[in-house]
């Protein structure tokens, strides 16, 4: 695209590569240490999360001697979620692994389309106890310098900070309390916009760059309809089992109580597909093996995909992601 | 003009909001959790120099500005402000010091400029970046205080008064940044 003489020069000085390899051994330390086994899954599946708003890369299988451009479909992965799961489903019991994940379109200052996630499940683990997990971790690798990680519900964070209930208040509520902040330019009413949409909105620009300030902080029991793919609370059908980890503002990683149910499972990506196509986006494959191998019984367990570009970016004192990456996607 | 979506939205592109034309100046993309991304953006108003944050969600559209530049000069200063002809059509326009901003003080006849048109009606120039002025007036240096970073007041020869090294006189040429109104060096030929 762009040719100039300096243009093959890495982004970040390469003292930055040095902290990353040194932080990567880290955490593969860490996580040995704590008697879970590192796995590799594939990059490239039949198979992908069905999101509303993630937007895999699509690419085309093609035989040696095809004639025909390829008739198999195969998705660059958003994550290592659904390969994880079904070696949890095949017995494996604590597994982790670093991996490098594929999201479209997604490019900023916290952004890249391609990004390392380090992603491990434990069998048997609640979300809390994975919250501890986080805490361990963290302190670990940025240093033992705080009190306990505070964990703030969903519900608290948004009555503490905007002074409403995201369960109790409508969307007519909610529109006015973006309007009342002076945030109505933000929002323009259109089809696809639902209660997630405003509560979204708000959490983007009141909530979270008050998270984490003064030392990490969780948000946890997220909205059911913002479940993804952890599973409801027995004892609050309006909570779903999930958390973040916050930073200064930036989100480190997310956690859930996993969904083991295969019927919603599949109601889930049915939704998930319908809000696809409401917006305009392609819609994904409903069927997957990770179906089938909850289908077969997935054992209650709890797993975390973390950020690792944003942690070192963190521990680098750094602001932006391209500060940390040798090629962003501007320089792949 | 077009619309203009938030997967279109970068530094540089102009758009209309509320009736007025605003140049991206960035655009940072957020995407909470698992949310919906934003777009969060900061704008200058074209007239009036003002800068705004906007923030819009993906897939939200504003309307595109129809925003274009062209080469013109600067002729003259009458009662109602500064006359400047359009090199390619000689058509000659008016505009207010308003409208021009900061910059108007370094205009001299015959230099080259940008005229921003919106919607065919210019509202703005731009000045090159450096231009080479002559110091009309300025006091003498105080002997023994010449060293380079005394500044002392200085007036150009469009009226202008800017901050000069104390070894400047009368006479001198400078090379002077319209943007920021600074001097950058002598230009003595």
């Amino acid at each position: 695209m762009i040719s100039t003489c300096g243009d093959f020069l890495p982004a970040c000085p390469l003292s930055v590569l040095e902290l990353r390899a040194r932080l990567l051994k880290v955490v593969r330390d860490f996580f040995s240490e704590r008697g879970y086994l590192e796995v590799e899954t594939p990059v490239l599946s039949h198979d992908v999360s069905v999101d509303a708003h993630l937007e895999p890369f699509v690419t085309q299988w093609m035989p040696e001697d095809a004639s025909d451009t390829g008739s198999e479909t195969l998705y660059l992965q958003t994550s290592p979620e659904f390969a994880m799961k079904r070696l949890l489903a095949a017995g494996a019991k604590a597994i982790y692994q670093v991996a490098r994940a594929f999201r479209n379109g997604e490019s900023g200052r916290l952004h890249n389309p391609e990004f390392t996630i380090v992603e491990w499940y434990r069998v048997g683990a609640t979300y809390h106890q994975q919250m501890d997990e986080v805490e361990a971790l963290i302190r670990r690798i940025l240093g033992n310098k705080w009190g306990g990680f505070p964990r703030l519900s969903y519900r608290e964070a948004f009555l503490r900070h905007i002074g409403l209930d995201p369960f109790a208040s409508d969307m007519a509520a909610l529109r006015t309390a973006i309007t009342v902040r002076g945030l109505s330019h933000a929002w323009q009413a259109s089809a696809d916009e639902d209660k997630d949409t405003l509560l979204n909105l708000l959490l983007a620009e009141l909530v979270e760059p008050r998270l984490g300030q003064e030392s990490p902080e969780f948000l946890y029991d997220y909205p059911v309809s913002q479940a993804a793919l952890a599973r409801t609370r027995p004892d609050n059908p309006e909570v779903a089992e999930r958390f973040e980890l916050y930073i200064r503002g930036v989100e480190i990683c997310n956690g859930y109580g996993e969904l083991t149910d295969a019927r919603e499972l599949r109601e889930r990506v049915c939704r998930q597909n319908t809000l696809r196509v409401k917006a305009r986006r392609r819609a994904l494959p409903e069927s997957s093996r990770l179906l089938a191998a909850m289908e077969a019984g997935l054992p209650a367990c709890s797993g975390v995909a973390l950020g690792f570009d944003r942690l070192v970016m963190i521990a680098a004192g750094a602001s932006s992601l391209r500060e940390v990456m040798p090629f962003p996607h501007e320089l792949a | 003009m077009g619309i203009v979506t938030t997967s279109d939205f970068r530094k540089g592109i102009k758009v209309e909001i509320d009736g007025q034309p605003y140049l991206m100046l960035e655009c940072e993309f957020v995407k909470p959790g698992k949310g919906q991304a934003i777009y969060r953006t900061k704008l200058r108003n074209l007239l009036t120099g003002a800068i705004i944050d906007r923030t819009y969600k993906s897939g939200d559209s504003v309307q595109s500005a129809d925003v274009r530049e062209g080469d013109a000069t600067y002729l003259y200063r009458d009662k109602s402000g500064y006359v400047f002809m359009d090199t390619e059509t000689y058509e000659q326009y008016h505009l207010t010091a308003e409208q021009i901003g900061e910059p108007a003080k370094f205009l001299k006849e015959e230099m080259p400029v940008r005229m921003v048109y919106w919607n065919n009606t210019p509202i703005t120039v731009t000045l090159p970046y450096h231009v080479v002025l002559k110091v009309t007036y300025t006091e003498p240096a105080v002997r023994g205080n010449t060293a380079g970073n005394v500044m002392k007041p200085a007036t150009l020869e469009t009226g202008a008064t800017i901050q000069v090294p104390a070894f400047v006189q009368v006479g001198d040429l400078v090379r002077v940044d319209t943007r920021t109104g600074e001097y950058i060096e002598r230009a003595n030929q």
